[in-house]
Order: C-alpha cells, then sequence, then structure tokens
C-alpha cells in the first residue's frame, strides 16, 4: 500500500517537473494556431516590413514595422538609462555602502520591484509626462522618451540584483590581491572587479531588454500610441505589446485583425525566446 | 597618490548620487500615492458598490475579484511549482532532460505578460471554453507564477544540508519519505516566502488578465468560477483611461488599496523570511 502511494506521488512529481516545458510548448502553440491564419489572408513579407499599421481600414493594413521601431526606439533609450545607473547602483550597493545603508537601499529597490506596472505607468502619466512637456515645449509629455525613462525605472531592481550578485560573487581573493597591490579601493572595483563580473553584467543587460521589450501597461498608458515609423524620442509611439493590449478587446474574435494581433504576439515570444536563452548563456559561461 | 585618493572620492560620490536617482524617485512615489490616496479611504469606499459609471461609490468588486483571482492562482501554482522544484532538486539527474526543464522555466519566467494574456484567451477562454471567467484569469496567472515558485521554493530546498537526507537515507528511509519528512518540513519557511511574492506578483498584473476575466463595470460579487469579475489593476487602468473625469481622489485611492494588498504581502513574507533566518541552527 505504501509503496504505491509513493510511487502515485512520485509520478505526480515527475510530470509536475515536465510541466514547464509542457506550458512552452502549449503558450507556443496557442501562439501559432490563431496567428498563422493571418498568413492566409495577409503576406507574410507584408505583415513584418510594411510600413503601415491600419487595422481597421478598407483594406486593411497590418505592417508591424512601426510597431517593431517603436519597442527597439523605447527599449534602446531605456537600456542607454537603465545600464549605467543600474551598474553605479550595483557597485555602490554592493561594494561602498556601510552596512545599514545597504539595507536601507536594498529595500528601496525591492519595493521599487513590488509597485505593479499599471500603478507606475499611472505615476507616469500624471508626472513624468507633464515635466517632459514643459522641459522640452512640446504639444504632449506622451512621448518614446516617457516610456524609455519609464520602462529604465521599471528595469531597474532586475538589473540592480542581477549585477549585485555577479559582483558579490568575485572571489574575495581577487580583491585582497589588488589592495594587497596598493590600489585603491575605486581601483579594484573599475579594473578588478567589474571586468571579472563582465558576464554577469552582459547577462543584466540582456534580461533588462527582455523585461523591457515585454512590459505592456506603462508602456501603452505614457507613449502616447501613435503607430508611426518613429523619427525622434520626444515623438508618440506606439509598441508591439501595447499595440495587443489596447486593440485586442475591440476586435471580432477570428478576424483578420484578430489574427494579426496574435502574429504579433509570436513575434513577441521568439523575442523573449532569443533573448533569454543568449541570458543564460552568458550567466552559464564560467 | 592624493590624485588616486580624490579619483576615488569624486567616483563614489558619483555612484551615490546615482544610486540616490534609483531609490529617491520609489520613495517620492509611494508618499504621493499615500498622500493622495488616504483621503479617499472610507467605509463606502471599500465595501461599496461602484455607482455613477465608477465616478463615485465604492470598489469593493474590484477589491474581492483581485483576492479570487490571487486564491485561484495560488490553488493552481503552488502544487504544481513545488512538486516541480521537488523534482528538480530531489529527483532529477543531471541530464539534458534536466537542463531542458531549466530552460522551459527560464522562458516562461521571461514570456511578456501580455503573451500571456494572448494564451490565455487562445486556450482557456476560446479552445476549452472557458469564456472570460474567473477560471481562466486564475490558470493564465498560475502559469505566469509558476517560474517564480519553482525558482524560490529550488532555493529553499538546496538550503536544506545534504547530511539531514544522508542520515534520512542512512536509516533506511525512501527518497519520498524523505522529502516528505526531513527535506519538505526544513524548507517550508522559504517556500513560503517565495511563494508569497510571486503570489503578491499576481495581484498586481493587468496584460494578462485583460482579455480572460476582467470586466469592465460589474457592480456585483461574481457568483461562480465561470463568471467574469473585476479587480484592482485593470479597474485602475479604467479609472485612468477609459473613463473621463474620473475625481483623482477615487484613482489615488485604488492605487493605495492596490499597493497596500500587494506591500502586505511582501512584509508577511519577509518577516516569515528574518524570522527563520535566526532560529536556523545549522
Amino acid at each position: 500500500m505504501r509503496k504505491a502511494v509513493e510511487l502515485f506521488i512520485e509520478k505526480a512529481i515527475f510530470l509536475s517537473g515536465l510541466a514547464s516545458i509542457v506550458f512552452v510548448i502549449l503558450i507556443f502553440i496557442f501562439l501559432l494556431r490563431e496567428g498563422i491564419a493571418l498568413f492566409f489572408h495577409y503576406p507574410f513579407f507584408s505583415f513584418l516590413f510594411g510600413k503601415n499599421w491600419y487595422p481597421i481600414s478598407e483594406p486593411p493594413q497590418f505592417g508591424i514595422l512601426p510597431l517593431i521601431l517603436g519597442s527597439l526606439l523605447v527599449t534602446v533609450g531605456a537600456i542607454v538609462i537603465v545600464v549605467p545607473l543600474g551598474l553605479a547602483a550595483a557597485i555602490y550597493v554592493a561594494e561602498v555602502a556601510p552596512s545599514w545603508l545597504r539595507d536601507v537601499l536594498k529595500s528601496g529597490i525591492e519595493l521599487l520591484a513590488a509597485i505593479p506596472s499599471i500603478v507606475l505607468g499611472f505615476i507616469g502619466v500624471v508626472t513624468l509626462a507633464p515635466w517632459l512637456k514643459a522641459i522640452f515645449h512640446i504639444p504632449s509629455g506622451l512621448t518614446a522618451l516617457a516610456g524609455s525613462i519609464m520602462l529604465a525605472f521599471m528595469a531597474m531592481p532586475t538589473v540592480v540584483s542581477i549585477i549585485e550578485d555577479a559582483i558579490v560573487s568575485v572571489p574575495k581573493s581577487y580583491r585582497e590581491g589588488s589592495l594587497a597591490l596598493g590600489a585603491t579601493r575605486w581601483q579594484t572595483i573599475y579594473r578588478v572587479i567589474i571586468p571579472s563580473a563582465g558576464s554577469g553584467i552582459l547577462a543584466a543587460v540582456m534580461l533588462g531588454i527582455g523585461r523591457v521589450i515585454g512590459e505592456t501597461m506603462a508602456v501603452l498608458m505614457v507613449t502616447g500610441n501613435a503607430a508611426v515609423i518613429p523619427t525622434s524620442f520626444l515623438q508618440p509611439v506606439r509598441t508591439l505589446t501595447a499595440t495587443i493590449a489596447a486593440e485586442m478587446g475591440e476586435v471580432v474574435s477570428g478576424s483578420p485583425h484578430y489574427y494579426a494581433l496574435f502574429a504579433i504576439g509570436i513575434v513577441l515570444f521568439v523575442i523573449s525566446f532569443v533573448i533569454n536563452i543568449t541570458a543564460d548563456f552568458f550567466l552559464h559561461r564560467r | 597618490m592624493r590624485d588616486t585618493r580624490r579619483a576615488e572620492k569624486i567616483a563614489f560620490t558619483g555612484l551615490l548620487l546615482a544610486t540616490i536617482l534609483v531609490v529617491l524617485p520609489v520613495a517620492l512615489i509611494l508618499f504621493l500615492i499615500v498622500i493622495r490616496g488616504i483621503p479617499a479611504l472610507n467605509f463606502e469606499f471599500l465595501f461599496g458598490m461602484p455607482r455613477e459609471g465608477m465616478r463615485a461609490g465604492g470598489i469593493f468588486p474590484a477589491i474581492v475579484g483581485t483576492i479570487y483571482l490571487v486564491l485561484g492562482t495560488a490553488i493552481f501554482s503552488i502544487p504544481l511549482g513545488i512538486l516541480a522544484a521537488v523534482y528538480l532538486n530531489e529527483y532529477a539527474k543531471k541530464n539534458w532532460l534536466t537542463r531542458l526543464v531549466e530552460l522551459a522555466i527560464l522562458n516562461l519566467a521571461g514570456v511578456p505578460s501580455i503573451v500571456y494574456g494572448l494564451f490565455g484567451l487562445g486556450l482557456f477562454v476560446t479552445f476549452l471554453g472557458f469564456g472570460a471567467s474567473l477560471l481562466a484569469g486564475s490558470l493564465t496567472l498560475a502559469i505566469m507564477t509558476l517560474p517564480v515558485i519553482i525558482t524560490s521554493t529550488r532555493e529553499a530546498l538546496m538550503a536544506v544540508p545534504r547530511s539531514f537526507r544522508e542520515v534520512s537515507f542512512s536509516l533506511g528511509a525512501s527518497r519520498w519519505q524523505t522529502v516528505r519528512y526531513v527535506v519538505l518540513p526544513n524548507a517550508i519557511p522559504g517556500i513560503i516566502t517565495g511563494t508569497i511574492l510571486g503570489l503578491s506578483r499576481a495581484a498586481g498584473e493587468t496584460a494578462p488578465i485583460l482579455f480572460t476575466v476582467a470586466a469592465f463595470y460589474l457592480p456585483r460579487l461574481p457568483q461562480s468560477i465561470f463568471d467574469q469579475a473585476m479587480a484592482l489593476p485593470y479597474h485602475i487602468y479604467v479609472l485612468s483611461t477609459q473613463v473621463p473625469n474620473v475625481n483623482p481622489r477615487i484613482q489615488y485611492g485604488t492605487i493605495l488599496v492596490l499597493v497596500s494588498m500587494i506591500f502586505i504581502l511582501n512584509f508577511v513574507a519577509s518577516f516569515i523570511r528574518t524570522r527563520f533566518r535566526k532560529k536556523k541552527v545549522w
């Protein structure tokens, strides 16, 4: 009897272990199931490289190039902000701050991770957008730049914690060796510790990109939602994620527009897949 | 020599300023939410139904909807997540299959939340015919939360010293008996902490529930798991983008309620973690 129960439980454990693989496959299958139908109506090439996203004009045009470029622009902006700031914060927290301050700063960053994206989006609309409008004298503050700043902020906890882990895992002997040779703490940090933590920093950048590209609600609210090919940071843009969130509520199930939104889902899934595999490669390269 | 000292001082000041630039806005945001949100809080707001197209009245259905969704997420994701972590840490050998499972978990963790929304719409709402419902929303959030629970449970299991297992085996216990009576009891605080953190994240998610459960305006409580429900994150979205002329007090009040729920969960989690650290004797 005990043997039978144990056998049953161990089977359940094994199956649960494999569940993650099943879910990844299911996600892919169900995106594909709904998304692939678009290409019976609409050529794949015009989808990926078409310059116009006019899903409700007649005939509709489903070119996602403006959306891809929108996501890319916002992401590049966010990464340019988050990497130096995140690196600096991680170094400060891991190497410089006295221990009481380290605890305060770390819990501050943890709190940031706990605030939902919809809340940050709202705060972005009521505070950040008016500031940008006033500073740059533009008609609306809801722009790619607002999106980049918001996203940089949202990716910060991920980036800081991974870089901090990488710094902390640099062997103590490296530090001691450098200090023993007469280097200052700062020289040790930028000549010894940062280079040794290189893979971890690259992984942080990759996962930061993944976090930023996939973010939906905040970006939907602060980027101004214009599905046109962007030419500057001070202009409204539309990302891949925001397009799905904004339009899925209004489409008829089974229409080309519905299929097109799932096809965007496939694009996002593939992007996140590639990014995560790459990040994992950097993390396990030791 | 003096120059390098001065360079160090400048560098450290720069690092400190950058860190303040990261952390200070967090404090300001929370301050803003609390100051603007508190005036909205009263009995009617917390326990009343919305009125006048959500411009007045309370947010009770959204609070209840979010609690139901968190419970539903917990029911599906906790058993599955813990068993999966037990498999990875206690049973799996180091082979290609285990590596594949690890990569799958990594990918689940990285899939954008809106893609989970699409997946839930395709599988649970349409294909399985659950419709937009608490069931479909909970399942979608559960799969999204799974990697968090697996990863944190696995860490908790890893922290149980190997010698505990060896003693149990040497007394003739089977692998499952060892897991059940030795490993899991010692890992429970870590598992609870990680699970609560995962659920608190699910509570704040908007994108996965947009098409799977969220009701725009439903001034009653859901009656069954096949009912649509209001939820706080979606309600915030509606109040700030879909309904014109909403009193900011109501917007900030709703935000304060959601953020408080999430922070309470987080504090409970870190309380359990610190309690446990103090008691740990090995």
